[in-house]
């Protein structure tokens, strides 16, 4: 045990005594959640547009009112000819150009019905999406307003809520994504790392000859590692919830070993890649390549698995962020307990015996 | 480890060694003894099986056949009190770099669990003695090689083994400080330790009380440097070492 306390002890200073490190254990999350909560936002905020009206009557005016302090809108230019519209896009000045038709007010008075046009720029697909459901949210929203009294034949209404996220927060879905992001970071490609570099020091060798014990080393250099993840899980949950807002409605002894139990996955994954990697480079390369990728592609962390080819959805049910990333977001926004999680529960445990199973395998095997 | 002082017989006794990989046969049946406060040098080229010797020896490889005993220990049951009785330092020198003098001393300390006391006392007697004193608190990283160098050795020798085994201990080290180094040596080999090297430097050899040369897994040719070189008919080792060279063409 005294044995173990000492090289747990080193494995701290050598981690305090390197900036580098530092920057990755504490720096690297904090950037990257606000990065992903900022900047890879879902939500429309002062995006710019233009306004042909080419009646311009109260009613018009009334609703462009309506658009404009929405806040979701900028008005960039107001149009006064259709030939001006294929410009101001190739521009890329404005990703949405609403047009009313002439008449406006006195069609909609005479026939009950008048007509706007949105054009919206889908370069940007899912810009142009959410433009044109929030313009026409807007719109339907003044329409039912203004004519409340009126009664329209046969129509058929369909009220939506967004369950679990209301506002459709982005953060929502960044900060699991992220916290399964930086968790195998830290975890396993700073434990792949700390290993090859006791290989590319030689000092693997003395500790081999050493009495210390195979699983003694092990334990070792990923106990630090351990407990430095969960600080940084507490931190993204932390910042998550108090700078985006996004809730902890699940039980926090449930997201405890939520967590933990991913991290102890993503420890053994790490000693596993140092067993083949002799060097420092080579651990970080498979790492970078073989962990992050998969993570942010193929875990539903950005892109949907029910959108992916088939042979791409089934890959994903071998990621093992896929089935942490869905536990979390159940826990933290649904308040779901042991349970409705079970089953991700007992994929994530089923992967971390593996992976441990065959690194402790393959260290020894080393040895021989 | 009262056992280790009392054992009186040699260190290292190796009689028919064997290890296969597979179908390759690393080490084939070598034979020898090795005594208490002998410095025996072991050579071969690169591939003559002198690492798998050498892991063996240190407990890191079970032998496929054959007997081996270091420190009166069995090297197939006892491999761990083979480790706890054995001091290792290899051609990098091995030190944790980024831990200072003395964490370096604490660590290797705890993972032989010497207690506290006994540590302080020893490591303060051997910075006197390497006249490192003033380099406790410095990182390993700014020292000289020939400091490293001596460090790395002392510290094989910090939980009192019964052999030291010193995996080529001169690599990229100058003249003058690899003479220094052996002066070390002698002292150490002196207080009743037993030295077990490997080298490429045939100088180093001739510093050997007694040589083994390995070639294709054998031993070829095992004496004191003088009568290796009376029976080849040289007057250094590097002749020896050609000799047998040639010899096997």
């Amino acid at each position: 045990m005294d044995q173990l306390l000492g090289f747990v002890k080193k494995e701290f200073t050598h981690i305090f005594r390197d900036p580098r490190t530092m920057v990755i254990l504490f720096g690297i999350p904090i950037i990257q959640l606000m990065l992903f909560g900022y900047v890879i936002t879902t939500e429309i905020k002062d995006a710019r547009i233009a306004i042909l009206d080419h009646s311009n009557d109260n009613v018009t005016r009334e609703i462009k009112n309506k658009i404009l302090s929405s806040g979701y809108f900028r008005l960039e230019a107001n149009l006064i000819q259709e030939n001006e519209i294929d410009p101001i896009f190739k521009k890329g000045d404005v990703k949405e150009v609403i047009v009313f038709e002439k008449g406006f007010a006195e069609s909609l008075e005479r026939e009950g019905k008048a007509n706007i046009q949105v054009i919206a720029d889908a370069s940007d697909p899912n810009t142009a999406q959410m433009l044109f459901n929030y313009t026409n949210g807007i719109i339907q929203d003044y329409t039912k307003k203004k004519f409340a009294g009126f009664t329209i034949p046969v129509q058929i209404k369909s009220e939506v809520r967004m369950l679990y996220n209301e506002n459709m927060v982005g953060a929502f879905m960044y900060v699991p994504g992220t916290m399964a992001l930086i968790l195998m970071l830290i975890s396993a490609m700073m434990t792949s790392i700390t290993i090859a570099r006791e290989k590319e020091m030689g000092t693997m060798e003395i500790l081999l000859v050493s009495p210390l014990k195979a699983t003694h080393i092990i334990l070792g250099k990923v106990a630090p590692y351990l407990l430095l993840s969960l600080i940084d899980a507490f931190v993204v949950v932390f910042l998550g919830n108090v700078v985006f807002g996004v809730p902890i409605r699940g039980s926090l002894f449930v997201l405890a070993f939520l967590v933990i139990l991913y991290i102890t996955m993503a420890l053994s994954l790490g000693i596993l890649i140092s067993t083949v990697a002799n060097s420092q480079q080579v651990a970080l390369f498979i790492s970078g390549f073989a962990l992050m990728l998969p993570t942010i592609l193929l875990s539903g962390f950005i892109f949907p698995i029910e959108n992916m080819p088939v042979a791409l959805q089934v890959l994903s049910n071998f990621m093992p962020p896929r089935w942490f990333i869905d536990a979390l977001k159940q826990v933290m926004l649904k308040g779901n307990g042991f349970a409705y999680i079970w089953p991700n529960v007992l994929i994530l445990s089923a992967m971390t015996l593996f992976f441990l199973g065959l690194s402790v395998k393959k260290f020894r095997l080393r040895l021989e | 480890m009262k056992q280790t002082s009392e054992y009186t017989g040699p260190i290292i006794r190796v009689k028919d060694l064997v290890k296969k990989f597979g179908s390759f046969t690393a080490v084939d049946h070598i034979s020898f003894e090795v005594n208490k406060g002998e410095i025996f040098g072991f050579l071969g080229a690169n591939g003559a099986g002198k690492t798998t010797a050498i892991r063996m020896l240190c407990g890191l490889l079970e032998p496929t056949s054959g007997a081996l005993q270091v420190a009166g220990f069995d090297g197939y049951h006892q491999r761990e009190a083979i480790k706890r009785n054995i001091g290792y330092m290899s051609q990098k020198f091995s030190l944790y770099e980024d831990l200072t003098v003395y964490e370096n001393f604490r660590l290797y300390a705890g993972i032989y669990g010497i207690p506290r006391q006994e540590r302080i006392r020893k490591t303060d007697e051997l910075l006197k003695k390497l006249n490192l004193e003033e380099s406790r608190n410095k990182l390993v990283a700014g020292l000289p090689l020939g400091w490293k160098q001596k460090l790395a050795f002392s510290l094989a020798l910090f939980h009192q083994p019964a052999v030291v085994f010193l995996d080529e201990p001169s690599g990229g080290v100058d003249p003058l400080t690899r003479r220094t180094f052996w002066d070390l040596i002698y002292e150490v080999a002196h207080q009743g330790i037993t030295i077990f090297v490997t080298t490429h430097y045939m100088d180093e050899a001739e510093y050997c009380n007694r040589v083994a040369i390995m070639s294709e897994g054998k031993i070829v040719a095992l004496d004191t440097p003088i009568a290796l070189k009376e029976q080849y008919k040289t007057d250094s080792m590097d002749g020896v070492f050609l000799k047998i060279a040639r010899n096997k063409e």
